[in-house]
């Protein structure tokens, strides 16, 4: 590609959703990476706005992208762009002619689309937008059901909603090339999904967890905090063999509560299997197994291509490990029996994300990723409380803000070494290797911030909008 | 469970250093056919413990003369790659239990789903 396009032509056009705005760069240099790419976006590169321009891209590196994003809602040839119709008609008349014409034939079917950020166009001024184009040597048909080109003008009309100018920002025209994945969010989501939980992961997080994890088909994928499999779903989605355990027996097995309105007790089959089976992607399906993730049940080796997981904050699922406060125990009688529940005791958070990051560092391979959920309370978090790992690389944190005072943050590791004594002393000398014991306060903090707010708040406002996870 | 997980799995039992492999003793066994992925098979192969491998799947009557050592060149031999899939994906334990070969500790399996738990004085 770069030997027939000259630097300045070789520009892809991304439009990005406008939700999840944290995670979208994460999203989109992950799936370049998985190219063995690097995203190379310009000076002036604004990562908030709706609309990137990418360089040094091929068509086909475009095309693996949007076969996996759902940050990206589609992307485009750029032929030209500016702040103004009169910038981009120069853009557009400086475009090389030869990387036009093959689009624009005579015997082929064309339509142009008018897309609008932040602003609704009437139907007459969208028909005078696409007849200024008419300097464009269009030699085709329009056909507008079922046209062999799709070309796109897109305008910017800003990021805030109170105050949208008469005249856009800035001007894009582009051919199109390809949809993201949105679409999974709709045909995913959990409200239409077998066996669900409390907690079940929203289908288009999942999505977004599994493209930073940089899963890909033939990939091992291990979750240990699985519960309901959700992002062992979005996993297999992408191709890869999944496996998960969970300490909560019914859970695993399906069994007790149903988490549905209007449905009492979980039906036969509800399981994390009948959920890939229902996507299409058993053939995927490894195991799940009751587990303590404090105690790893894993033989030594890299076995896991990644780690992806939402562990418990102790919110809404309780934080667990096998044990006991007591200091003797007296063994139960039916010691082996099926029928023994073990005691559970409060797992730590900080507890949690240091057993989670080792874990990592010993069984995921060179270069594979961790990618989990850290809450944080929001007034007291600073960067420093994110745990590090000798042998695992900060990609990249991104926040969901769940209250006006907590959040939780997608957190993304890249194992660079493996493993070696010398780690342990480092861990010890560096305060971010040892587990931050702010992380254990955070239901109190939680639940203090609720009380405090809604006696405040209840006179005044409208309460919030929860968001699910 | 199937044998690719029983091959990454080991005994922690409090105390016990060879805990690998888990002893199977499966009271019903199933084999369910899973779509054959050469490319999946052929990059477990270099992760796995193949000895355990054979002895999990003579126990259970699925060896498909497997040989002692994964044979040179698997990646291009069908034959091979198919039958270890079998072994890997489609033969499943459904209910049964593990055994630590150390302390004798079992880890039952029901529906498919080992259980692994300890209880409170073993860990």
């Amino acid at each position: 590609m770069a030997l027939h396009c000259g630097k300045t032509f070789c520009q892809y056009l991304l439009h990005l959703a406008h939700d999840n705005v944290d995670f979208r760069l994460p999203e989109i240099k992950s799936l370049l990476s998985l190219r063995g790419r690097k995203c190379d976006p310009p000076e002036n590169f604004k990562e908030r706005s709706p609309f990137w321009r990418l360089n040094g891209l091929s068509e086909d590196d475009v095309h693996s992208v949007m076969s996996r994003t759902v940050c990206a809602k589609s992307a485009f040839e750029l032929w030209g762009h500016g702040k103004t119709a009169a910038e981009l008609k120069s853009s557009l008349l400086e475009y090389p002619k030869e990387r036009m014409t093959p689009f624009l034939q005579q015997e082929s079917t064309y339509k142009i689309n008018v897309y609008t950020f932040n602003k609704t166009l009437l139907f007459k001024d969208r028909i005078e937008k696409i007849n200024a184009l008419d300097f464009l040597p269009f030699q085709g048909k329009v056909n507008l059901k079922h046209p062999d080109h799709i070309f796109c003008l897109l305008e910017d009309y800003g990021l805030d909603p109170n105050d949208i100018p008469e005249e856009p920002f800035y001007i894009y025209f582009g051919r199109w090339i390809a949809d993201g994945q949105r679409e999974l969010i709709r045909s995913h989501s959990v409200k239409k999904r077998h066996f669900i939980g409390n907690t079940s992961m929203d289908a288009g997080l999942s999505f977004i967890m599994a493209n930073h994890a940089k899963v890909k088909p033939h990939d091992l994928v291990y979750d240990p905090f699985v519960g309901t499999g959700s992002l062992l779903v979005a996993c297999s989605h992408f191709g890869a063999y999944v496996c998960g355990t969970d300490i909560d027996y019914n859970t695993i097995h399906g069994v007790g509560r149903a988490s549905r309105k209007n449905q009492k007790w979980r039906g036969p089959d509800e399981n994390i299997r009948a959920n890939l089976r229902q996507y299409g992607t058993e053939v995927f399906y490894v195991d799940v197994m009751v587990s303590d993730a404090s105690k790893p049940v894993w033989r030594k080796g890299t076995l896991f291509d990644a780690i992806i997981t939402d562990p418990p904050y102790g919110i809404r699922e309780s934080t667990r490990r096998t044990g006991s406060h007591k200091e003797i125990t007296n063994p139960p009688e039916n010691l082996f029996g099926e029928s023994h529940v073990p005691v559970s005791m409060v797992y730590h958070l900080s507890d949690v994300f240091a057993d989670l990051l080792n874990f990592a560092a010993y069984h995921l391979v060179l270069g594979g990723r961790l990618v989990y959920w850290l809450p944080v309370y929001r007034p007291e978090y600073c960067e420093e409380m994110v745990p590090l790992h000798p042998c695992l690389r900060l990609v990249s944190n991104c926040e969901q803000t769940l209250s006006s005072h907590t959040s939780r943050r997608l957190i993304t590791m890249e194992k660079t070494k493996d493993p070696e004594e010398s780690d342990a002393l480092q861990q010890l000398a560096n305060p971010r290797f040892t587990p931050n014991q702010g992380h254990n306060s955070f239901r109190e903090k939680y639940f203090s911030g609720i009380t405090k707010k809604s006696t405040a708040k209840a006179m005044t406002e409208p309460p919030q909008t929860k968001k699910s996870d | 469970m199937k044998l690719l997980t029983h091959n990454m799995l080991t005994s922690h039992v409090k105390g016990v250093t060879k805990g690998y492999p888990l002893l199977i003793k499966a009271t019903e066994v199933k084999v369910n056919e899973v779509e054959f992925q050469p490319q999946f098979v052929s990059r477990m192969i270099p992760k796995l413990e193949w000895s355990a491998l054979i002895q999990a799947a003579e126990g259970l009557g699925y060896l498909q003369d497997l040989p002692n050592a994964p044979i040179s060149n698997y990646e291009n031999n069908e034959e091979f790659l198919r039958k270890v899939h079998r072994v890997l994906l489609e033969v499943e334990v459904i209910e049964g239990c593990l055994q630590c070969p150390e302390s004798g500790r079992q880890f039952p399996i029901s529906k498919g789903v080992p259980n692994m738990l300890l209880n409170e004085d073993e860990s």
